[in-house]
C-alpha cells in the first residue's frame, strides 16, 4: 500500500501531498521536510529508489516536479513508478499538456484526479479512459477554478 | 507531458499572477521581490477578509462560500495554517450542487483530522450521499471515508459498505470504490469490520467482467485473506485462473487495460501478491496452471521488448518480479527458483540501475531458500563488482545486504575480505551496518579463530568510530573462552598497538588482552612486560577517561602477571596526575589499586586478578545490534529503553567485566579488600548471575506459571487500573485466563492472545520447518493514545540459544481505537522448553503500564507431520524402546472427550495423524518430526482415551528425552 505521495518542485515547494495513513499534522510536516531534502539530494542516474525508514521511497523526476511515493516493503516498486507515470498521463490527459502550474492552480483538480485513480494508498482503477471520464463527467456540472476565481469577488 | 513547462509557465505565470493570485493571495512563489513579511502579510489580509464574508450579515450563497472554501485550501496547502471555515465546509457537502460538494468533500479530507468534532456533521452528510443512488455523489462520499478513515468513520459506515459493494445493480465505478473505502477501514478498525454473508461474495468479484473491479476487490480480498486466511482460500484457484487468462491473452486483448503492450500489470501484480498469501495450491490441476503461468512470465522475460519505452520495460519486469516474489515465497520447485536466479543473475548486469538494484534486494531472500543457495552464490563476482563500482549508495547498501546472505562457509574469508574492502570507502551512512556484518560473519564462519582476531583488528583499524562497544566486547569473549588463540590474539595486540596512530577502540582491546594474556608473549625480548606495559602507557594521556580506568586495571593486572615491573606500575599509580585525578573514577581505581598492590600478598593478588573466567555462551550480541539497525531509523527514547534492555539481556556482562576488569573476578576476597565501591558501581553482577532487575522479573514470571505478572511489581498494570468498574475482576483470574489461552495456541496458530480493558493482542503465525514468522497486533481498545509504546520479546538465558527471534520496533504512539502489527521472525536452532515473553510498555494517559504474556512459541510448531504404514510405526516405535526416550503422562480429561475434536487437536498440535494403525480404533496414534536448525528429532505418539474413568494415557517416544517431555506437557493441557 502507498503511505503518501508527495509532489515537490526542484526547489522544494511541496505542490500536491496525498496521505493514505492518518497522521498528525506537525508530524506531516516533519516528514515533508525530510523527504524532500533526501530526495533532492541525490544525484541523476542514481536508482529511483531509497529506503527511509521501515518505508521505501519511489521518485521520478517529471520536468521541474518531483513525485515520490513512500510504500511498503513487499510492494512494488517498478509499478509504482508506473504508478507515477499513469497519473501523470491522466493529468496530461485532463490539462492538455500538464504543467507544474496547472496543478498549482488547479490543485483541487490534481485532488480529484488522484482520487479517481488511487484510494487508500491502492490503485483503483488503471485504465485511463474510466478515471479521467469520471472527472470530465463531473466537469460538465461546473465551471472551472479559474472560471469562478477570475470573477470579481470583493 | 510535464516537458514543455518552461515555455507554458514564461506565457501564462505572468498572466496567472496578475489575474488569480491577485486575488487568492498566493503570490508567495512568483512574484518576486516581495520579502517573506510581505508575502505573509498577503495572506493574512486575505484570511481576514474571508473571515469577515464568514461572520458577516449577509448570508453567504453557495458560490460564494464554495469560493473562499476553496481559498482556504489554496493558502492552507501553500504551508499556512488555518483555523476557520470548516463548518462552511460542511455546508458544502449538504449542497445539490455538485461543484459544491466536492470542495467541500475535499476541503474535508485534506484538513480535518479523525478527532473532530464536526465528525458527526460529516456523517451525516455522508450518508445521505450514500443513500443517494447517485453514483457520482456516491463516490465523492466514498471517497472521503477512505481519505479520513476514522474509527468514526468506521463506526458509522463500516456496516454499510459492505452492503453496497455486493448488492447487484451497483454501478462498477462505485463498486470499486467501496471495495477500497472498505479496506482502509479494515486497515484502521479490523474490529468493526463484521466478517459475514458478504465476504463469500466478495471473493466471487475475481471473476467480475470488468477489470476495474477485479483489480480494487483484489487489493481488498489480499489483505483480508492475510488476517483470514481460512475464509477466503477459496480465492486462490479463482486468482490463479484470472491470472492465467492474463498471462495468456493477447497484448491488446484487453483493450484499455493493457499498459504500454503489457496486460494488466496491476492487476496481474495484485493477483501474485493475493497467492502469497498462501501456500502453494494444493489442488494438483490448480498448482499446474499457477506453474504454467509462472513459467510464461520467465519465459516473457526472454522475448524481444515489444516497446523500448521504459514504461514497457517497467510494467513487464514488475510482474517479473512479483512472480519471482511467489516463487520464492513458495520455495517448493527447484526448477522455478533456479530459473530465476538466472534471470536475476542477467538483471545485475543491466545497464538500467533499477533493476540491478531489485535484483539485487530480490536475490537477497533467494539465498535463503536451500535450492537456490547455490546458484545464488554463482554470482557473487558480479556483486562484488557491484559494491566496487555501483554510484548509487542505495544499490551498494543492497549489495552488501546480498553478500550477507550469501555468506557461507565456503566463501566467508572471501567475502568478509571484499566488505573490509569496501569499508574503508564506505559511505558513512552504511559503515556502522557493515562493521556489524562483518563482525557477525567473521564470527559464524571463523573455521580458525586467528583469521577471526585478525579481521576485527582489522576493522577497529579501518573503522574504529563505527566499531560499536558490542563489536570489542565480543572478540574479548571469544579470546577469553578459547585457549587456542589467546597466544595469537596477545600478538596481534601487541603488534597493531605498535601503530603511532591507534583507534581508542584498539587501545581498549589491547589493554584488556594484555592484562589478561601478556604474560604470553612476555618470553620474547621484544614484548618484555616493560615493554608491554610502557606501549600501553604510551597511550594512555590520549584516551578517554573509560579507557584510562580500563588501563589501569590493566596495569594491576600486570602487577599481578609480572612482578618484576610492580614498582614501575606503582609509581605510575602514585603520581600525581592518577592519585589527583579530577574524575572520581580513576582517582578510586589508582589509590585502591595501589593499595592492593602494596598491601595484598602474593596469594591474594593471585586469587583477585586471576584471569577471566570464560563467560557463558550466548548469543552474540552483535546480532542483536544488527536485528535493532534494521529496524526504523529513528532514535528516539524509545530506542534508548530498548538499547538499556536489550544490553541488559545480552549484554550486561560484558561492559561490567572490562571496566572492573582486575575485580569482578568471582572471588569473594574483592570485597573484603574494599574495592567494592568505586568498581562496582557502574558493573553489573558477575557474569554467572547475569541478572540485572529487569531480567529477575521476567524470569519470575516464567518459571511462576503466570504469564502475565500482575502485582508483583506496582508498576505492572492490572487491569483495574483502566477503569472503575473493573476493580471486581480478580488479578488471578486475569493469570488464569491468559495462562489458558497461552495453552489454546498450542494447537493453533491464530487467535487473541491476550486482552483487558486498554489492549487486545491478536496473533497471526505460520511455520514451516524450523522458521516461522509471527504477526502480532495490538489493538488500542480505548480512545486515547498509547504513548511511548514499546512491545519486546524477550527469550530467557536458557532459551536464547535455542530460539532466534527478530522484531522491527513498532511506531511508539498507537492511536486510539488503532491497531499496530509486529512481526517476529523465527527461528528454532535446537529443541527447547520455556516460551519466550512479550513485554509491553506503554502510557496510557499519566500511568506507565508494563505487562507480559507469554508468547506461545512452543516446540510443536516446527512439527512436520509423516504419515507412515502400521508396520513402520510399530517398528519406529520399537526402535525407540529407550526408558528416556519414552515419556508417558495420565491424566484427568478436561473437556468432554470427543473423538473428532481429539483428531483436530493432535492435527493441530502439528503431527501426522495416523488411522488404521493402532489395533484399538478408540487410539489416536500420531507422528512427525521437530525440525530445529541443527537436527531433526523424530516423535511418535500415541494417545488412548478411557472413557468411564474420563482418563487419558499419553505416551511420547522421541529420539531425545527433553523433547518428548516437553511434547508431553504440551499435549497433556490440551484434552
Amino acid at each position: 500500500m502507498i503511505h503518501f505521495i508527495l509532489l515537490f518542485s526542484r526547489q522544494g515547494k511541496l505542490r500536491l501531498q496525498k496521505w493514505y495513513t492518518t497522521l498528525p499534522d506537525k508530524e506531516k510536516k516533519k516528514i515533508v521536510r525530510e523527504i524532500v531534502q533526501i530526495i533532492l539530494a541525490r544525484h541523476q542516474k542514481t536508482s529511483s529508489f531509497v529506503d527511509w525508514k521501515d518505508l521505501k521511497l519511489v521518485y521520478k523526476r517529471y520536468a521541474s516536479l518531483y513525485f515520490c511515493c513512500a510504500i511498503e516493503d513487499q510492494d512494488n516498486e517498478l509499478l509504482t513508478l508506473e504508478v507515477v507515470h499513469r497519473y501523470v498521463e491522466l493529468l496530461d490527459r485532463y490539462f492538455g499538456n500538464v504543467c507544474e502550474l496547472d496543478i498549482i492552480f488547479n490543485f483541487e483538480k490534481a485532488y480529484f484526479i488522484l482520487d479517481e485513480f488511487i484510494i487508500g494508498g491502492e490503485v483503483q482503477d488503471t485504465s485511463k479512459r474510466s478515471a479521467v471520464k469520471a472527472i470530465e463527467d463531473s466537469d460538465m456540472l461546473q465551471e472551472t477554478v479559474e472560471e469562478y476565481m477570475n470573477k470579481p469577488a470583493f | 507531458m510535464l516537458t514543455t513547462i518552461k515555455q507554458k509557465a514564461c506565457y501564462s505565470a505572468a498572466l496567472y499572477c496578475l489575474t488569480f493570485l491577485n486575488k487568492t493571495g498566493a503570490t508567495l512563489t512568483f512574484c518576486k521581490g516581495k520579502s517573506k513579511e510581505a508575502e505573509i502579510k498577503r495572506i493574512n489580509k486575505e484570511l481576514a477578509n474571508i473571515r469577515s464574508k464568514f461572520k458577516g450579515d449577509k448570508a453567504l450563497d453557495g458560490y460564494s462560500k464554495k469560493k473562499y472554501v476553496c481559498k482556504l485550501l489554496f493558502i492552507f496547502l501553500l504551508g499556512h495554517d488555518i483555523d476557520f471555515g470548516h463548518m462552511e465546509a460542511v455546508n458544502l457537502l449538504s449542497s445539490n450542487r455538485y461543484t459544491e460538494k466536492q470542495i467541500g468533500y475535499l476541503f474535508i479530507s485534506v484538513l480535518v483530522n479523525s478527532n473532530s468534532e464536526l465528525i458527526r456533521l460529516i456523517n451525516n452528510a455522508i450518508k445521505n450521499d450514500l443513500a443517494s443512488r447517485n453514483p457520482t455523489f456516491m463516490g465523492l462520499a466514498l471517497h472521503c471515508i477512505a481519505n479520513v478513515g476514522s474509527r468514526e468513520m468506521a463506526e458509522a459506515f463500516a456496516g454499510e459498505i459492505p452492503k453496497i459493494l455486493v448488492a447487484g445493480d451497483t454501478m462498477d465505478s462505485v463498486k470499486q470504490s467501496a471495495a477500497l473505502c472498505l479496506l482502509r477501514l479494515y486497515r484502521t478498525s479490523p474490529d468493526l469490520v463484521p466478517m459475514g454473508d458478504w465476504t463469500s461474495r466478495v471473493v466471487h468479484l475475481l471473476n467480475d467482467q470488468h477489470l476495474g473491479v477485479v483489480t480494487a476487490a483484489t487489493s481488498l480480498i489480499t489483505t483480508l485473506a492475510q488476517k483470514n486466511p481460512e475464509e477466503f482460500k477459496t480465492s486462490v484457484s479463482l486468482a490463479v485462473s484470472r491470472l492465467s487468462r492474463i498471462v495468456t491473452s493477447a497484448s491488446t486483448d484487453l483493450q484499455d487495460y493493457t499498459y504500454y503492450f503489457v496486460p494488466a500489470p496491476w492487476l496481474s501484480v495484485k493477483l501474485l501478491r493475493l497467492l502469497q498469501c498462501y501456500p502453494p495450491p494444493e489442488d494438483p490441476a490448480v498448482r499446474g496452471r499457477l506453474t504454467e503461468c509462472l513459467e510464461t512470465i520467465l519465459n516473457k522475460a526472454q522475448e524481444p521488448p515489444k516497446s523500448k519505452k521504459v514504461q514497457h520495460s517497467n510494467a513487464k519486469n514488475a510482474v517479473l518480479f512479483e512472480a519471482i516474489s511467489l516463487i520464492i515465497h513458495h520455495d517448493s520447485e527447484p526448477n522455478l527458483l533456479v530459473r530465476a536466479c538466472n534471470q536475476l543473475g542477467q538483471f545485475l548486469q543491466h545497464r538500467e540501475t533499477n533493476l540491478r538494484y531489485l535484483a539485487l534486494e530480490s536475490m537477497c531472500t533467494l539465498a535463503s531458500s536451500e535450492f537456490s543457495h547455490e546458484a545464488v552464490k554463482t554470482h557473487i563476482e558480479t556483486v562484488i563488482n557491484a559494491l566496487k563500482t555501483e554510484r548509487d549508495v542505495s544499490v551498494r547498501q543492497r549489495a552488501v545486504d546480498l553478500l550477507y546472505a550469501m555468506c557461507d562457509r565456503s566463501n566467508a574469508q572471501q567475502i568478509v575480505a571484499e566488505m573490509l574492502n569496501y569499508l574503508e570507502t564506505a559511505d558513512y551512512s552504511i559503515r556502522e551496518e557493515i562493521v556489524l556484518k562483518v563482525a557477525i560473519l567473521a564470527e559464524k564462519y571463523a573455521v580458525d579463530y586467528t583469521w577471526y582476531v585478525d579481521t576485527i583488528l582489522n576493522l577497529i583499524r579501518i573503522a574504529g568510530d563505527y566499531v560499536s562497544e558490542e563489536v570489542w566486547y565480543r572478540v574479548i569473549q571469544i579470546v577469553i573462552n578459547r585457549d587456542d588463540v589467546q597466544g595469537y590474539a596477545a600478538k596481534t595486540v601487541f603488534e597493531a598497538l605498535q601503530a603511532p596512530a591507534c583507534h581508542e577502540n584498539l587501545v581498549k582491546v589491547g589493554g584488556y588482552i594484555l592484562g589478561e594474556f601478556g604474560n604470553l608473549i612476555a618470553g620474547d625480548p621484544r614484548s618484555s612486560p616493560l615493554i608491554q606495559f610502557n606501549l600501553l602507557h604510551s597511550k594512555f594521556h590520549l584516551c578517554s577517561v573509560p579507557t584510562r580506568a580500563l588501563l589501569l586495571s590493566t596495569y594491576i593486572k600486570f602487577v599481578n602477571l609480572f612482578p618484576e615491573i610492580k614498582t614501575t606500575i606503582q609509581d605510575v599509580l602514585r603520581s600525581d596526575s592518577q592519585l589527583k585525578n579530577a574524575d572520581v573514577e580513576l582517582q578510586q581505581r589508582a589509590v585502591e589499586y595501589l593499595r592492593l598492590s602494596t598491601i595484598a600478598s602474593t596469594d591474594i593478588l593471585a586469587t583477585v586478578l586471576e584471569e577471566m573466567p570464560p563467560f557463558p555462551e550466548r548469543e552474540s550480541s552483535i546480532l542483536a545490534k544488527l536485528k535493532k539497525k534494521k529496524g526504523p531509523g529513528t532514535v528516539t527514547d524509545l530506542e534508548e529503553i530498548k538499547k538499556e534492555r536489550s544490553s541488559d539481556m545480552n549484554g550486561s556482562a560484558e561492559p561490567a567485566s572490562v571496566n572492573a576488569s582486575a575485580v569482578s573476578t568471582p572471588s569473594p576476597s574483592a570485597d573484603l579488600l574494599g574495592l567494592g565501591a568505586a568498581p562496582l558501581t557502574n558493573s553489573a553482577p558477575p557474569p554467572s548471575s547475569s541478572g540485572s532487575l529487569l531480567v529477575d522479573v521476567f524470569s519470575d514470571s516464567a518459571s511462576a506459571v503466570a504469564p502475565l505478572a500482575p502485582g508483583s511489581d506496582d508498576n505492572f498494570a492490572s487491569p483495574d487500573l483502566a477503569s472503575s468498574e473493573v476493580v471486581s475482576e480478580e488479578p488471578a483470574d486475569t493469570v488464569h485466563d491468559a495462562d489458558e489461552l497461552f495453552h489454546k495456541f498450542v494447537c493453533k496458530n491464530n487467535g487473541v492472545l491476550f486482552e483487558n480493558q486498554l489492549l487486545q493482542i491478536g496473533l497471526k503465525s505460520e511455520f514451516r520447518q524450523n522458521l516461522g514468522r509471527m504477526f502480532i497486533f495490538y489493538g488500542n481498545k480505548t480512545s486515547t493514545q498509547f504513548l511511548n509504546f514499546t512491545p519486546t520479546v524477550i527469550c530467557s538465558d536458557d532459551l536464547q540459544p535455542s530460539l532466534n527471534l527478530q522484531t522491527k520496533p513498532v511506531d511508539p504512539t498507537v492511536d486510539g481505537g488503532a491497531q499496530v502489527q509486529q512481526v517476529v521472525n523465527i527461528e528454532c536452532v535446537s529443541d527447547f522448553m520455556e516460551a519466550p515473553i512479550l513485554n509491553i510498555q506503554f502510557r496510557y494517559g499519566g500511568t506507565f503500564q508494563n505487562l507480559s504474556v507469554k508468547l506461545p512459541i512452543t516446540l510443536n510448531k516446527f512439527f512436520q507431520p509423516t504419515e507412515m504404514s502400521s508396520q513402520d510405526f510399530f517398528q519406529r516405535w520399537k526402535q525407540l524402546s529407550n526408558p528416556k526416550q519414552e515419556v508417558q503422562n495420565i491424566f484427568k480429561a478436561k473437556h468432554p472427550m470427543d473423538a473428532e475434536i481429539t483428531k483436530a487437536k493432535i492435527i493441530g498440535f502439528g503431527s501426522a495423524l495416523l488411522e488404521e494403525v493402532d489395533p484399538n480404533p478408540a487410539n489416536f496414534v500420531g507422528a512427525g518430526i521437530i525440525h530445529t536448525k541443527t537436527t531433526q528429532i523424530g516423535c511418535l505418539l500415541r494417545l488412548e482415551p478411557n472413557l468411564q474413568a474420563q482418563m487419558y494415557r499419553l505416551t511420547l517416544r522421541t529420539s531425545k528425552e527433553a523433547v518428548s517431555q516437553r511434547l508431553c506437557e504440551l499435549l497433556s493441557e490440551q484434552f
